[in-house]
């Protein structure tokens, strides 16, 4: 093993590989500039959607209740919402957006509350529409603080105690640490990102480093050469996995970069009040655990898109080899997403889903030494057999020089 | 010297089964001389030089070349050989000077033997203009002058050449045949293809006629003249391949 003839071909592939536009945009450019447009941009859309959602004075329709004036009378008089005529259409209203809700008030409501029976007030919403559930949310109250009213007024006339509305109170004290509370909901999406990025990042220069060389030509004038097959392929091997590691370490840090600079502007725009489920906090430890988790798969990725574009006659053959695997790579990945899915000894051994699910467990601050060492282990084995795959491809005619 | 004992090279197509494009070639071609191999398109010229030039293993016969059987030493055979063809592209993204450099490093050349080379051979084939320029911003001519100083770093004593001026205009066609001829004047072992008579003709020392995988005449232009009682090398050659 020459390690001299491998860093020379190396050496030459990076060389190569960074002067081609379309291998800076896939591993510099995308990581470090897309995904903080796509973080920050993403973010800030939604925030104004949701602001002007909030913003807007919802038209809500009465029904009923002629029979009780003053309800009727307070509904009116509310700011935040605006009462439009009652229509028996309020369904597709609701449903076509002219109005957000409706609220029908039973007959004989302020009787039944004046003799303190119960009775129904049904709110109508379009369920999972933003400014609809808005609409609804404004009536709910209004009718939960008039619940209360009723309530206290009963029991003033009784001569009990308020507190037998609420005879205790709950409080829910949260025991997890910071990176749990945020670990548990955005842990999953990080490895995500990074097993996604290893992929993407040596897609392009696998397929230009062997099927465009083919097209190109140049592959017979580097067959002359008296270096070996074994040595040319890990040469080759080395600058994809390069690749592959830049594109997500520097993808993991414009996310951190613009991650920090959404939760600032978040603040500032929401003034102060964010969600603690938002606050993630990541420790170096589990920066450096998933470096050494995600690395073998880094490997294992690069040695196979390697293997799949070196059989390829052309870019385009490669490309369409290549696509497919994308989506097998992605399933597992999301499947670590799903909750309920557990990191267990039977699952540490599938591979890209052992890793999205250690992943997960690190950031949450939770090291799970003997698993750890056992992802590790089989990522590496999958790894080893994915490089000696590409080797033994390599070194094929038929493979080389398929017509 | 090149010596080819009876190669043979078998392909599967997936059509055609097992496919024989070269079957049971053998030649020889000494330092200070020309070979060339006449055919026709898929005659099997290129595999026949592809086995010589280790690309491809001979599935059975051997040759040895520079002193190696290519079977069993193809690295050294490879450090000891020039191989230049229409199909051995340039790196477009690298400029001339690394596209040399990087041959020279990965034919073992040290840092300063290099340079001394790299200046020699760029002097020679008067590249010094276009040293620094991207192979892919230069003129036919200038890539061609590139693929001569890649083949030439190493100093090899063999040199392989096919169709080496296949869609290459007068003068790019004109350098190559007057690289080739140098080549012989230096006393290095020269093997070449083509389908052209003219360059046959105009460069050869020897020549073998190739066609569907066999070596079917060879010998000097004066020999085969004199056996065939033919002049003109293109009815030379068609009589050859029809009987």
């Amino acid at each position: 093993m020459s390690l001299r003839n491998i860093g020379i071909v190396y050496r030459k592939e990076l060389i190569d590989s960074l002067r081609d536009r379309r291998t800076v945009v896939s591993m510099i450019v995308v990581p470090l500039l897309v995904m903080p447009l796509l973080t920050i941009g993403m973010g800030i859309l939604s925030l104004t959607l949701v602001g002007l959602a909030m913003r807007e004075i919802p038209k809500v329709m009465i029904l009923g209740g002629e029979d009780s004036p003053h309800v009727r009378e307070e509904l009116q008089q509310l700011k935040d919402v605006r009462i439009v005529p009652a229509n028996s259409d309020f369904v597709e209203e609701i449903s076509n957006k002219q109005i957000r809700a409706a609220v029908e008030i039973p007959v004989g409501f302020e009787a039944k509350l004046a003799a303190g029976e119960s009775s129904t007030v049904r709110i109508y919403l379009y369920q999972g529409e933003l400014r609809s559930g808005f609409g609804a949310d404004r009536l709910q109250r209004f009718f939960r603080e008039l619940r209360d009213r009723t309530v206290r007024e009963h029991l003033e006339a009784r001569q009990l105690p308020e507190s037998l509305m609420r005879p205790f109170d709950i409080v829910e004290k949260n025991v997890a640490p910071p990176e749990k509370v945020g670990g548990a909901i955005l842990g999953g999406l990080v490895p995500y990102f990074v097993i996604l990025l290893c992929l993407t990042g040596a897609m392009y220069p696998a397929m230009d480093l062997t099927a465009g060389e083919k097209e190109r030509g140049t592959i017979e004038t580097i067959l002359c050469s008296p270096v070996s097959r074994t040595h040319l392929v890990l040469g080759k091997f080395l600058m994809v996995l390069t690749a592959s590691i830049a594109t997500a370490v520097l993808a993991i840090a414009s996310m951190a970069v613009s991650f920090g600079a959404g939760k600032k502007m978040l603040f500032g725009l929401t003034h102060g009040a964010v969600d603690t489920s938002l606050q993630i906090t990541i420790t170096g430890k589990a920066v450096v655990s998933i470096f050494f988790v995600v690395l073998p798969l880094a490997v294992f990725f690069s040695a196979a898109l390697l293997a799949l574009s070196l059989f390829a006659k052309s870019f385009k053959e490669a490309q369409s080899y290549i696509s497919p695997l994308m989506i097998t790579v992605v399933l597992p990945a999301v499947a670590a997403l799903l909750p309920g899915v557990e990191l267990s000894p039977a699952l540490a051994l599938v591979p890209v889903l052992n890793t999205s699910l250690v992943s997960k467990e690190i950031i949450t601050g939770t090291f799970h030494w003997g698993l750890i060492a056992l992802i590790f282990l089989s990522s590496s084995v999958y790894a080893g057999v994915a490089i000696a795959v590409a080797v033994k491809l390599f070194q094929r005619e038929d493979v080389l020089f398929r017509t | 010297m090149i010596e080819a004992r009876h190669l043979v090279k078998r392909f599967r197509d997936k059509k055609r089964g097992s496919v024989c494009a070269v079957d049971g070639v053998s030649f020889s071609c000494r330092p200070g001389e020309i070979y060339g191999l006449l055919g026709a398109n898929g005659a099997g010229k290129t595999t026949t030089l592809r086995m010589l030039a280790t690309i491809l293993a001979p599935s059975e016969g051997t040759a040895i070349v520079a002193g190696y059987d290519v079977a069993k030493d193809p690295q050294m055979v490879r450090s000891r050989v020039g191989f230049l063809s229409t199909a051995t592209a340039l790196y477009g993204r690298l400029s001339a000077q690394e596209m040399v450099e990087y041959f020279g490093r990965l034919h073992g050349l040290d840092e300063s033997k290099l340079r001394r080379r790299i200046d020699e051979i760029f002097a020679r084939l008067e590249m010094n203009d276009f040293r620094d320029r991207r192979c892919d911003k230069l003129s036919t001519g200038m890539k061609q002058k590139v693929s001569i100083a890649r083949t030439l770093v190493h100093n090899p004593s063999v040199m392989i050449f096919d169709e080496p001026t296949v869609g290459l205009d007068v003068m790019a066609a004109r350098t190559i045949a007057g690289f080739i001829r140098e080549c012989r004047d230096h006393g290095k072992t020269v093997v070449f293809s083509t389908h052209v008579m003219s360059e046959v003709e105009k460069l050869c020392d020897h020549i073998g006629i190739i066609h569907d995988g066999k070596l079917l005449a060879e010998g000097t232009l004066p020999d085969l003249r004199a056996r065939f009682g033919i002049h003109d090398l293109e009815d030379l050659f068609v009589k050859v391949v029809e009987s």
